[in-house]
């Protein structure tokens, strides 16, 4: 029967475990990114491990092995390694979306540039729910331009370091705040630490 | 035609997948020792690890009703891979069974990976997959006679209308 050796070959070669322990590790880093949500601004360090495909950080893998799954379409950008998409529709199940507006998590990995934040899905304002939260890599979250950031949980102002955002970042998150309740909300990943800024979060000039 | 070998080598796979799911433990793991004192099996990790959860079954009724919820049984799967030896990609195997018997799902999931190896397909074909099928076969039967045994005929007298 030699038709029957070929079948699963090729896309399973760099296959990798997702986390060790899929409920609890899932839970704890659920954990962190609610904390994280709660207090825009302040660093998450990821409390377990798991597998991680070439193309994506610790952390973004961990989010969404966490977060996706068959009801949350996930963006990639066209060129991240076949062995990421392999990966995530493997563990998660998630669809990989070509469409941006479609996409439930956008998420862009190291070396990618952010789309703009208004092609992302806004939600309805009867659903503001539906809208895209992206995920996004950057260079650092320890040095470069600081942030100032103000609004629900945080008492008085939370400045964040942020390396590797694009020019037009304040302009674009300013347009995100003034659409509220619509918008889309962020998840900075660095290596293994992440933060979050919510649509209500507003960045000081 | 390319999509007529695939649907043929799915069929294959299907066939063995049904006998390693539906093998008693004892049995499975007999042959699965059997299999490794002949040669050492190569190694794997584990890509899933055994997980037991619900399925919820759903059923026709008569084959043509509407779809009903016939009720939740309890299933293990499992997903391995095989280390890349000389010449042999990564293979993955994979295994759902009914019931919450780990080491039978992992042990099912290493067969079906070790199927698709050329070098091993014959081998594990006939210590596991023959033997197996053949006590499967022979259990349906012994369940078939013992019902038959209680089989009553209804015959309709003619009712002389036509």
């Amino acid at each position: 029967m030699p038709s029957t050796h070929s079948m699963t070959t090729a896309p399973t070669t760099s296959l990798l475990p997702g986390f060790d322990n899929p409920v609890d590790d899932a839970q704890q880093v659920f954990r962190a990114a609610l904390e994280a949500f709660a207090h825009p601004g302040r660093l998450e360090t990821l409390p377990v491990t798991s597998g991680q495909p070439e193309g994506l950080s610790p952390a973004l893998t961990a989010l969404l092995l966490t977060l996706a799954d068959p009801d949350t379409p996930v963006w990639l950008p066209a060129d991240v390694p076949a062995a990421a998409r392999a990966f995530l529709r493997f563990h998660c199940g998630c669809p990989l979306v070509d469409n941006l507006g479609e996409a439930t998590f956008v998420c862009i990995p190291a070396g990618h540039a952010m789309p703009a934040l208004a092609d992302c899905a806004q939600g309805l304002p009867a659903y503001p729910d539906r809208s895209a939260t992206l995920l996004v890599e950057v260079a650092s979250l320890h040095a470069g331009d600081t942030l100032t950031l103000r609004g629900p949980g945080i008492e008085t102002t939370q400045s964040l370091c942020v390396t590797g955002l694009p020019a037009d970042f304040r302009a674009s998150w300013r347009a995100n705040n003034t659409g509220f309740p619509l918008g889309v909300d962020l998840l900075l990943a660095s290596g293994d630490e992440f933060c979050a800024m919510t649509r209500t979060t507003l960045v000081e000039d | 035609m390319q999509s007529e070998t695939a649907n043929q080598a799915n069929a294959a796979r299907a066939a063995w997948l049904r006998i390693l799911a539906l093998a008693q433990s004892d049995a499975l793991d007999a042959a699965y020792s059997r299999l490794g004192d002949a040669a050492a099996l190569p190694g794997y990790r584990l890509l899933r690890k055994p997980e037991s959860g619900m399925a919820m079954v759903r059923a026709r009724a008569g084959g043509t009703g509407a779809q009903f919820n016939l009720g939740e049984m309890s299933v293990t799967r499992c997903a391995v891979v095989l280390d890349e030896t000389e010449g042999q990609a990564a293979t993955a195997g994979v295994a759902y069974i009914q019931g919450r018997g780990t080491r039978h799902a992992e042990q099912a999931a290493v067969l079906d990976a070790l199927l698709q190896r050329p070098a091993w397909h014959q081998r594990v074909h006939d210590v596991v997959i023959a033997p197996l099928a053949q006590a499967l076969t022979e259990r349906a039967a012994a369940q078939a006679a013992t019902a038959a045994q209680t089989r009553v005929e209804f015959f309709t007298m003619a009712r002389g209308e036509d």
